[in-house]
């Protein structure tokens, strides 16, 4: 049987295939197709596997953790940020080990399409010491779902799959493999592997210290490395994950110089040492940082390696076809130029959405007291930063309006206004909410609440309907609370409120609360189609 | 035989439905294909793009290289001199006319008709007024997938009718009966632009 499938969604489908009981994720660009494809698939609801959204990407890795624990196959998913997110427990599960097979699959996003940064994930997978593998093409990204549970369950460890958005969100036909039942419930054989005192922590890091070897050579054997050859030795070619295509598109009758495609990691360290033996120099093509290509470098730059690093690719940015033709010095026959009068077409708030309203009636009660205290956060609201409203000052990782509003206020900066969305706050804004309350920092925060996740699709926000009950389980006051409906009508008291509260020097949360426009259009379409059936 | 096709557009304009139905209609031609879309934050109001690629071999890379799409097929004006770099010397640019202004600084309807008309290869049809016409103004996607019917090589008209029925069969006959007038009514204006 055969699929067309976005990268994203064979990971998905492998998972399913390779007997998955469950998948937790925060959704984030570009990984939410994986677990929403889980979602939607008929099979994996029949079977009644887990997929669920998570509050965020932590309690996801804990839970995937703990299915695990119980014998059953899981899988966390995320984009690259999130995995900072979940990184305690993910340092850490490589330390315990699994009991049932645990796929980490972290989406990175070089050229930051829809990110903070383009941090490369295998440098995480090499800091926890585990197998990464890393798809060059769809149908590796089902097979290697599939062979990342067993993998796993070999030896024991959690096993990252990489890949990055042009390969999550690029479609092509996938062969699937028959499907292989669930795993069942069965404890640890020991039962103190889990308990990580620092005993147990030292015997069983020496264990995990003692897998590295058998991981290298699992990839000097493994089906997804391969060592190409090549009749032109003046140089070798590495080229990692979804390079390889871009290198194969470049000689479609086959590479002249040898080749070692390199899918699952550590390094196979086999094959490299005999390309760099038989060859002149290396060249190292990778879609992130030049990890690998400061690895075989060296310090000491005893190795001939061309790559990121010495500017024969770009430093930064997602890798194309273009780029690696300069690299390897052939010809690129470039169109007409983008003509000047082509502005660029940033993304927007949808018409009619309820941030519009948020922000002309921040803008308007902050005129006095002047620009520079909002503190803002991760959603569609980042956009506030734009055109017209300019509006936020802040945008740094999830939850940080709030806590960065509150040290500014420490520092002086009275009032501070942090602004973040519904899900963002349930992610990560609760916590640094309880530090502004132990306080009685003088900030507002306005959780401008649209009841969505709404920049990665709107899924459903773990905050639906109970914002100002958290909040006052918190520890705000009751009275410094208020929920209101932000539509053009309700702007001067919108306003007026804000001003009022700015002037309370303690915590304060306003709640201006309306349904996302685009959710709200799908939710009416799925009532429709449920009333038609 | 190979076709590269740069989709350009809007977010929210459907051009992952063009995408769809020559992929649907590309696949039941046993064509190999690959589709990279844009999802996530640029999808909100911002510049989009698709590289939709078939052949009768199998691909390798997800992206086009610059200069190598044979057609840059794009549902708004602005958004089709966006990627000119990818576009080959006997490449076509087929696009829609009807601008989608969101942002301030976008230029006169005049200015981007001269752009465009400097290319050598263009077909710039309306879409917005044949899909009005039709009675059906969402289907102007459906139009400039018509009007770019005769750029596509391996795949005929029977086939992308095909493809479309499959893709909108969930939605009832009407709805895949609108969207293949909007392909023939594409096609029709299109034909009749080079037999004059």
């Amino acid at each position: 049987m055969q699929k067309v499938l976005l990268g994203a969604e064979a990971i998905a489908q492998g998972a399913i295939d390779g007997g998955m009981s469950g998948v937790y994720a925060y959704p984030g660009t570009p990984s939410t197709e994986i677990t929403e494809y889980i979602q939607s698939n008929k099979y994996a609801r029949e079977q009644k596997l887990h997929s669920m959204w998570s509050t965020n990407e932590k309690t996801a890795m804990e839970s995937a953790l703990g299915m695990a624990y119980a014998g059953k196959r899981a899988m966390v998913c995320m984009k690259h940020v999130g995995l900072n997110v979940a990184a305690d427990c993910f340092m850490n599960a490589a330390v315990t080990g699994v009991n049932g097979g645990m796929i980490v699959t972290v989406a990175d996003d070089p050229s930051m399409h829809s990110s903070q940064n383009e941090q490369d994930s295998r440098y995480y997978g090499r800091f926890a010491q585990i197998p990464i593998l890393e798809p060059s093409n769809q149908q590796e990204a089902y097979d290697m779902a599939y062979a990342a549970f067993d993998l796993s369950e070999e030896f024991g460890v959690p096993v990252m799959i990489r890949i990055t958005t042009r390969l999550a969100h690029s479609r092509a036909v996938v062969q699937l493999s028959p499907v292989r039942s669930q795993n069942s419930l069965k404890l640890p054989d020991d039962p103190r592997q889990f308990v990580l005192l620092p005993n147990i922590a030292r015997k069983q890091y020496r264990k995990l210290l003692a897998g590295q070897s058998l991981f290298e050579e699992k990839s000097n054997t493994s089906p997804f490395n391969q060592y190409h050859e090549g009749t032109d030795k003046t140089m070798g070619i590495i080229a990692c994950g979804i390079s390889m295509n871009y290198l194969m598109e470049k000689f479609p009758e086959g590479c002249p110089y040898p080749v070692v495609k390199v899918s699952q990691y550590p390094l196979p360290r086999k094959l490299v040492t005999r390309l760099s033996e038989e060859t002149g120099y290396l060249l190292v093509l990778e879609e992130g940082y030049p990890i690998i290509e400061e690895l075989i470098k060296g310090y000491l730059e005893k190795e001939q390696v061309k790559g990121r690093l010495d500017g024969t690719l770009p430093r930064d940015g997602e890798l194309n076809p273009d780029h690696v033709a300069k690299a390897l010095g052939l010809p690129v026959h470039k169109g007409n130029d983008v003509p000047s009068l082509v502005a660029n077409r940033p993304p927007a708030l949808c018409v009619g959405c309820s941030h519009h309203d948020v922000f002309k009636a921040l803008n308007e009660a902050l005129k006095e007291l002047g620009d520079g205290r909002v503190f803002s956060d991760i959603g569609c609201y980042t956009m506030g930063a734009l055109e017209p409203y300019h509006s936020i000052n802040t945008c740094v990782d999830m939850g940080a309006s709030i806590t960065m509003a509150k040290g500014a206020a420490d520092a002086g900066l009275i009032p501070a206004i942090a602004l973040i969305g519904d899900s963002t706050f349930t992610h990560s804004g609760i916590t640094g909410l309880l530090d502004a309350v132990v306080e009685n920092s003088p900030i507002t925060i306005i959780i401008s609440d649209n009841e969505s996740t709404s920049m990665t699709g709107g899924q459903e926000s773990s905050a639906k309907g109970r914002i100002e009950a958290i909040c006052e389980g918190v520890g705000v006051l009751s009275g410094h609370i208020h929920v209101v409906l932000p539509v053009k009508k309700n702007h001067e008291s919108l306003v007026k409120l804000i001003k009022d509260e700015l002037n309370y020097p303690g915590v304060s949360v306003i709640i201006p609360r309306r349904i996302c426009v685009q959710k709200n259009r799908r939710d009416i379409k799925i009532k429709q189609v449920a009333k038609s059936i | 035989m190979k076709t590269d096709i740069i989709l350009a557009g809007v977010g929210g304009q459907g051009i992952l439905s063009i995408a769809a139905a020559i992929g649907t209609a590309a696949l039941n031609n046993e064509l190999y294909i690959k589709q990279a879309e844009t999802h996530g934050m640029s999808q909100r109001g911002g510049a989009v793009v698709s590289h939709l690629r078939i052949s009768d071999k199998p691909i390798y890379s997800d992206l086009i290289s610059e200069g190598e799409a044979d057609l840059i097929l794009a549902v708004e004006p602005l958004e089709a001199l966006r990627y000119l770099p990818y576009l080959a010397t006997k490449g076509y640019i087929v696009t829609n006319t009807t601008p989608f202004v969101n942002i301030p600084d976008y230029p006169t309807a005049e200015e981007i008709m001269k752009q465009l008309h400097q290319q050598t290869h263009l077909v710039a049809i309306d879409a917005d007024k044949v899909a009005e016409d039709l009675g059906n103004k969402l289907a102007s996607n459906m139009v400039m997938l018509g009007a770019a019917a005769r750029f596509l090589n391996h795949i005929d008209l029977t086939a992308l009718e095909k493809g479309i029925a499959e893709l909108f069969s969930r939605k009832g006959e009407e709805v895949v009966k609108a969207n293949i007038d909007a392909i023939h009514a594409g096609k029709t204006l299109v034909d009749k632009q080079f037999q004059d």
